[in-house]
């Protein structure tokens, strides 16, 4: 009974017309007040979005930045580098959005600790990388296809075992990027009964 | 004296090699090459361009009937270690229909007392011991080994009769 008053009280409070207040203020004022909100909810959203802040938890920057460090991904012939958000983050708002709604579940983790040393995040990399391939696997592997697209890709720049299983799986849509390519900027967990992406037991479905 | 002029030109022949390699390095990188071995340790030496991979995906020849055959792919992030063997998502027997490449050797799916085995031998597990891809470079030393049949020379006839 308590709560229903005080929302009747609320409500009250809200519905009457401002006393003090001009509709000029309360209008101009309510648009200035929703820039700054969206620019700073965009900028804090930006910010949580850069490697920086990725590896600013120890967890990440000693476990799987390291392991990037080493592959193709981070340093190469051309120069080009991918960092963690190209490609663990979509890049369209409102799939980034979802992700990050998502990834407040990796705060909680932060805060209790899930993978706070080398052991534990050893024992849950199968589990963390699950995640991952099953998340590219539905999105058809969209945060590669940002940089590497199908179509732009000249396979007779290939070797040909390269251009063949990709004539073969890929371009057929039989198969997407993390069919094949797994582990590619980081270490592999234990992949036992994870068959390749050309074995014919995946190919066969 | 004669002993004095002895150890004279003893230690002249024992400073011999520094005074060539001096020689050498004053020449700079027109002179000629600067071995891999001991130099002085002031001298600052460039360091030797690195070699491209060759990665053309075409088989070598083998050297000798039982020699590892070398890996003509590049092999950049293969992992190898308790979680995965990286050669053998495709070079395993129930992968390669899919991936086309070749079939580890049976002899890896024996054990040391020559039994038989389902799959590979753990003591094959580890491909890169023996199995290695190959750069341009040019072999440092020279090397006068010859072929069975260069030794036998049966070089070139049917069967190596």
């Amino acid at each position: 009974m308590a709560i229903k008053t005080f929302l009747l009280q609320c409500w009250r409070v809200f519905a009457r017309p401002s006393v003090h207040f001009s509709l000029g203020f309360l209008t101009l004022g309510g648009f200035i007040a929703g820039v700054v909100f969206w620019g700073g909810f965009n900028t804090a959203l930006e910010a949580t979005n850069k490697e920086a802040f990725c590896i600013s938890c120890h967890e990440m920057r000693d476990n799987p930045y390291e392991e990037l460090k080493q592959t193709i991904h981070f340093t190469n012939r051309s120069g080009v580098r991918a960092s963690c958000p190209d490609c663990h983050v979509p890049h369209e708002w409102t799939d980034k959005i979802a992700r990050k709604m998502q990834a407040s579940k990796e705060v909680w983790g932060k805060i209790f600790g899930t993978i706070d040393t080398r052991e534990k995040f050893l024992d849950k990399r199968r589990e963390l990388a699950e995640h991952e391939w099953s998340r590219l696997k539905a999105n058809n592997s969209l945060e590669c296809r940002n940089c590497h697209s199908a179509e732009s890709m000249d396979i007779t720049k290939q070797n040909p075992r390269a251009a063949n299983m990709h004539e073969t799986y890929l371009f057929t849509g039989q198969n997407t990027c993390i069919d094949c390519h797994k582990g590619i900027a980081h270490r592999l967990p234990d992949m036992h009964g994870i068959d390749p992406g050309w074995s014919m037991k995946t190919s066969a479905k | 004296m004669k002993t004095r002029i002895l150890i004279a030109a003893l230690a002249f022949l024992a400073a011999a090699p520094a005074f060539v390699t001096g020689v050498v390095a004053a020449d700079g990188p027109a002179g000629p090459k600067l071995p891999s071995g001991p130099h002085p340790i002031t001298l600052d030496v460039q360091a030797e361009s690195t070699h491209r991979e060759i990665v053309d995906d075409v088989k070598n020849m083998r050297n000798y009937a039982d020699q590892p055959p070398l890996i003509p792919h590049a092999i950049r992030d293969y992992q190898i270690d308790l979680n995965i063997n990286k050669c053998m998502t495709c070079h395993d027997r129930r992968n390669t229909q899919g991936s086309q490449a070749p079939m580890v050797s049976v002899t890896h799916f024996q054990d040391r007392d020559g039994q038989t085995l389902g799959t590979v031998s753990a003591r094959r597990y580890f491909c890169t011991q023996c199995h290695v891809p190959q750069t341009d470079a040019k072999p440092i030393v020279g090397n006068s080994f010859r072929d069975f049949d260069a030794v036998l020379g049966t070089a070139g006839r049917e069967g190596g009769k």
